[in-house]
């Protein structure tokens, strides 16, 4: 909300200055988001009177003008504006005056002196409006000093309520505030009941008496529309935010923001018979005045007349019964609307109304009769007319309550963590106008018609915390039993396994969790992905079910900034659908751990020859991420990789995700360059560590014998590995591959495996026989299931 | 015997002459081999008289070590020379770069979450976790927030197509309601249940986008229940998290009254630096409050018996303040010139 400082001041007005006054109310829960001056700081400006206008005898755009600024005699001042004009009263800055970035002096412009600068909006710094001379009321006083004519010493506060805070959408209620804050007092215009001089009436029925349980309404007769607002009131609109439009929509949008009562003016010509506050008809439609046709929801609450539906109760008035400016008969509405009747509504229709706005967080149930008197006064007084009496339907049990909510003074000393006697929490509350009344040990307390966030206890230890102050309140060293954390040595943290990736020169990234739906259709062959009802972008409307999409888009996009070795990972959740997903039914939420290698194996370097990352190289990270674990690999068919470049990782027998080269077609379609590898695989896995398990060292010395097999070329290593192990004798320690050859001396369609095999007895020293004797059975078996041949 | 001398100071001289150890030898064998002038000498003393034979043997064997050290003395000249020799040639540019391959990184906002993990670690804390795609009763209802109620205005919601009790959560709060009821469901049974305290970091959702704020960004909820917990307590932990999160006593950090539906009473934290490009701005870092009473119910806690405290802050906006980083979005743009600059 926004409010002109000088206003408040008017109904309360503590010795404080701006700055103070915007901590004192932030510091109370109002948060005082913007405090900006109507004006920068400028001196030396008057009003003025342009009494002759001639033509510059040297330039045709400027005018020669004979200014009285009342200074006794005229000025003569050089002005280029279009619409100065003789009897136009306007800002005059005289010789010595300072304006925002310049002082004005006597000087010749175009041959001709001047002696003083005519002003236009911007040049006082008050608009970028620079159209012409900022032209004042005709009745504005000359050579009255323009910052005092026009109140521009004034701040213009931006406060943002909580929604809790209902009571303080007013300058009343804000002024209630500072006055509790201040201790000083708070000064209301007085209102008169108007005594009405007319007998007519419109009656009104209350046929919703939960959602409306009063309305108050009054005829206007013989009203001028068309009269204008008067200038201290267009002031205070403008210093709120609120346009001037017409007299009367701008006496019910100030009552509204003086006093926090939301008032409708209907053009009382146009009505039927009685006001009913009623639920909608099957199928009935209504023109609201922002020239939205709807067609109300069967919960949303009407004003209608005996004949038609004519406004959105508390949200916005029908176009087809508003005033224009040839109404000269009001009816004017103030009634109080439930906020449960309100809430959500207008947002249903596309739009919220500072009406529905308030109405939805709670108005003030005893504010609209006074409010109705309020505005009568004010319309008469500008519009003139004559008044018919308020009529008041009122449904005194469908009022909100006020019941008196019990408060414990020792709970809420232990809550907060203060020392606050008693009578002190009375007297706060009391300073709120909340009533208290003792009950033994407790208080009970009852709040103000205004207040609709006073319910329970916790409302009313909140209210004393702010009252006494945040700032009072002690901050103390927590303290708690010491108890010492878990700290499983078989599991490790999301952080070793970032830093384990970061260490072999992957970088952290953080992608969105909704990408493009081709990513998913072409990566993971989704064709029914989980979309997001309300997305911001359609590059952005399904969720996920994969990490890789978002890491090619890495590399895709460093590569656009000729960055070529991008090496990626990321830490996050996919989303797949799963009837019966824990925690949530429906979806499956894995938290996976996926990186992406492209370019260069190394960074570019003098002592390295320059070579591709490969498969092998993501794939030893892959393993040492998990090490001291070992990982299966077998071929695997997957939409997002090369189909002969793609393995199923496995740990304890069971799949934990993929690692490959990517798919060429994508890598072509998605411009990746050369073929980036990746891996992705689930968090879970790796978060498991191995506690170490110790196994005696032998003493005897071990044996080493190579083998070279000769194999099929297709053979995967990792079936001859298991099969020389199916037969090895227990004192085969390991049989490691160390070198793939094919290529001369090895047929075509063949490769050759050389393996070291580890012989060693923890008890006694091997024997030359027994070790010729493992490795013929290893080879015979070997020769057998493989058809492997030893190499010559 | 001035000729012994004279013989040692010849073999001196002429060993230090050489230029190598082959000629090294040579010169020895001249002094000390089977016909060397000292080895003559010492045929010679058979000549002498037993009483002269002794003293001139003497003599003799000592010109003979004095002329031996001289040897190895400058034998060992000549090797130190020669390694000398070999390790200047061996010498390295040793301002070439080093060689392999270099290192990753973290994303800026990992640093500032390990950190704040750590640092609550220290005093207790545990880590909890929770879903993304989360339940409507999770995330606004057990929350306090019923249908309707005006606090969802303040939450712009990504919903999923055909589901309609599901939703992106909009804060990590939910994770509270699943921490109660988990702890309950351990510990619900005991005379007394041990205080609970857990700190949840997370990616949250909602519907904005532009230079402070990202459709999905980071949160870090904490909370702690026990029966003693209090608004002082709360204020305790959290100055003392933002001293030592921002390694400055220069510091001010200021409790606001605000509103949220699931606290009460219900704060925002604002912090002011003493120095530096901030010095003097107030920044709201985190909103916090005492666990509101509806809330304890809905996560199976008694609040009469038990109070409890919780905050919420922003992970990314605490990065930016620490790194001096000014446009949110760099953060889940990806980009290696940036994020590499936070190894």
């Amino acid at each position: 909300m926004q409010f002109s400082e000088h206003w408040l001041r008017s109904l309360v007005n503590p010795p404080l200055d701006s700055e103070a006054l915007g901590h004192l109310l932030t510091m109370a829960g109002l948060e005082v988001e913007e405090s900006a001056a109507v004006a920068p700081p400028f001196s030396g400006v008057v009003v003025a009177c342009i009494v002759e206008a001639e033509k510059h005898p040297n330039a045709d755009k400027l005018k020669l003008c004979k200014v009285d600024a009342g200074q006794g005699e005229l000025l003569q001042i050089v002005c280029g504006a279009p619409n100065a004009a003789v009897g136009m009263k306007v800002p005059c800055a005289v010789v010595g005056a300072k304006l925002p970035g310049f002082e004005i002096k006597a000087a010749k412009l175009r041959g001709v002196e001047s002696f003083g600068m005519l002003c236009s909006a911007r040049e006082l710094g008050l608009s970028e409006d620079h159209g012409g001379l900022l032209e004042l009321a005709a009745d504005a006083p000359i050579g009255q000093n323009v910052r005092d004519y026009l109140a521009l010493d004034d701040t213009l506060f931006t406060i943002k309520l909580t929604p809790n805070r209902s009571d303080c959408l007013s300058l009343a209620g804000v002024g209630r505030e500072v006055a509790a804050l201040t201790g000083q007092s708070l000064v209301l215009p007085e209102i008169d009941g108007v005594a009405p001089t007319l007998d007519d009436r419109r009656e009104i029925v209350l046929d919703a008496p939960d959602g409306c349980p009063r309305y108050c309404g009054r005829i206007l007769r013989g009203v001028d529309a068309k009269a204008p607002s008067p200038e201290w009131m267009k002031q205070r609109l403008l210093r709120s935010g609120v346009r001037s439009i017409s007299a009367l929509v701008d006496i019910t949008n100030y009552v509204m923001l003086e006093l926090g009562q939301p008032l409708h003016a209907f053009d009382n010509a146009r009505l039927t018979g009685a006001i009913h506050v009623r639920y909608p008809r099957e199928g009935e439609q209504l023109l609201l005045l922002n020239e939205q046709t709807v067609t109300p929801a069967a919960d949303t609450l009407l004003i209608a007349d005996d004949a038609r539906a004519l406004a959105l109760a508390g949200i916005m008035g029908g176009e087809e019964s508003g005033i224009t400016l040839d109404t000269t008969d009001v009816f004017l509405e103030s009634a109080f609307f439930a906020p449960n009747a309100i809430a959500g509504r207008a947002r249903g229709y596309g739009f919220v109304s500072d009406a529905s706005h308030r109405f939805e967080r709670g108005v003030d149930f005893a504010l609209a009769v006074p409010a109705i008197e309020r505005a009568t006064q004010l319309i008469l007084e500008i519009c003139g007319g004559a008044a018919g009496p308020v009529v008041e339907a009122v449904s005194v049990d469908h009022l909100p309550a006020r019941k008196p909510v019990r408060l414990r003074p020792g709970r809420a000393r232990r809550l907060l963590g203060i020392d606050l006697d008693d009578a002190a929490i009375g007297k706060l509350l009391e300073g709120v106008h909340l009533t208290v009344q003792r009950d033994g040990d407790n208080l009970l307390v009852v709040p103000p018609s205004f207040r609709f966030d006073i319910e329970i206890e916790e409302d009313l230890i909140e209210e004393i915390a702010r009252l006494y102050g945040y700032d009072n309140i002690p901050a103390l060293p927590p303290q708690g039993g010491l108890a010492m954390l878990d700290r499983s040595e078989s599991g490790r943290s999301a952080w070793d396994v970032r830093h384990l990736l970061a260490g072999r020169d992957y970088q952290e990234v953080v992608n969105y969790a909704f990408v493009e739906e081709a990513w998913e259709r072409d990566f993971c062959a989704n064709d029914a992905p989980i979309r997001l009802a309300n997305p911001i972008a359609s590059q952005m409307s399904v969720m996920r079910s994969s990490l890789v999409p978002g890491l090619a888009g890495n590399l895709v996009a460093n590569r656009k900034r000729q960055l070529n070795r991008v090496r990626v990972f990321e830490i996050g959740r996919c989303f797949e659908r799963k009837a019966d997903g824990e925690p949530v039914a429906g979806f499956h939420q894995p938290v996976r751990v996926a990186a992406l290698a492209a370019g260069p194996a190394l960074p570019e370097q003098w002592g390295a020859p320059t070579r591709l990352v490969d498969f092998y190289d993501v794939k030893g990270d892959l393993e040492a991420l998990f090490a001291p674990r070992v990982l299966k690999f077998e071929p695997v068919s997957d939409p997002a990789l090369h189909p002969g470049r793609a393995a199923a990782v496995l740990l304890d027998g069971h799949r934990i995700g993929v690692v490959g080269e990517l798919h060429p077609v994508w890598v072509q379609r998605y411009e990746m360059g050369a073929a980036p590898v990746v891996f992705e695989v689930d968090m879970d896995d790796a978060l498991l560590a191995c506690l170490p398990a110790y196994q005696e060292i032998s003493r005897q010395p071990a044996v080493t014998r190579d083998l070279a097999l000769v194999v099929e070329q297709g053979l995967a290593v990792a079936r001859v590995v298991e099969v020389l192990g199916e037969v090895a004798p227990a004192v085969v320690k390991g049989i490691e591959l160390f070198d793939v050859y094919h290529g001369k001396g090895i047929d075509p369609g063949k490769k050759s495996l050389a393996f070291r095999v580890l012989m060693q007895d923890t008890q006694r020293t091997l024997e030359d026989a027994e070790v010729d004797a493992a490795i013929a059975v290893i080879i015979r078996h070997a020769e057998a299931v493989l058809g492997a041949r030893l190499r010559g | 015997m001035d000729k012994l001398d004279q013989l040692v100071q010849q073999a001196t001289a002429e060993f230090a002459a050489v230029a190598d150890g082959v000629q090294l030898e040579q010169a020895k064998a001249r002094f000390l081999g089977k016909t060397g002038v000292l080895t003559e000498q010492l045929k010679g003393l058979g000549k002498l008289a037993p009483d002269e034979r002794r003293a001139a043997g003497a003599e003799i064997n000592r010109a003979k070590d004095a002329i031996e050290a001289a040897l190895e003395a400058r034998r060992h000249a000549l090797r130190e020379a020669v390694l000398l020799a070999q390790l200047a040639a061996e010498a390295l540019d040793v301002t070439l770069p080093g060689r392999g391959a270099s290192q990753g990184g973290l994303h800026p906002v990992s640093r500032t979450l390990e950190r704040i993990e750590g640092l609550f670690r220290s005093i207790g804390f545990v880590v909890a976790d929770g879903p993304e795609i989360e339940t409507d009763w999770h995330n606004f209802t057990a929350l306090n927030t019923p249908e309707n109620h005006p606090a969802r205005s303040m939450h712009d919601t990504f919903y999923l197509e055909g589901h309609d009790e599901v939703l992106l959560r909009t804060h990590t709060s939910p994770v509270q309601i699943r921490s109660m009821l988990n702890h309950v469901a351990r510990y619900g049974a005991r005379e007394s249940m041990p205080e609970l305290r857990v700190i949840i970091p997370g990616r949250v959702y909602r519907v904005d986008s532009d230079a402070t704020h990202s459709p999905m960004f980071h949160q870090v909820e904490g909370l702690w229940v026990g029966e003693t917990v209090s608004f002082a307590d709360l204020k305790g932990v959290i100055a003392d998290f933002l001293r030592k999160f921002f390694e400055t006593e220069d510091l001010q950090v200021r409790f606001r009254p605000s509103f949220f539906p699931f606290t009460e009473p219900s704060a925002e934290i604002d912090v002011a630096f003493m120095s530096g490009a901030l010095k003097g701005r107030w920044l709201e870092i985190a909103g916090c409050g005492m666990v509101h009473p509806n809330v304890l119910r809905f996560g199976g806690i008694d609040p009469e018996r038990y109070t409890g405290f919780a905050f919420g802050m922003g992970p990314d906006r605490l990065t930016m303040l620490r790194y001096g980083v000014n446009d949110l979005r760099l953060f889940f743009e990806g980009d290696l010139r940036f994020l590499s600059q936070f190894r």
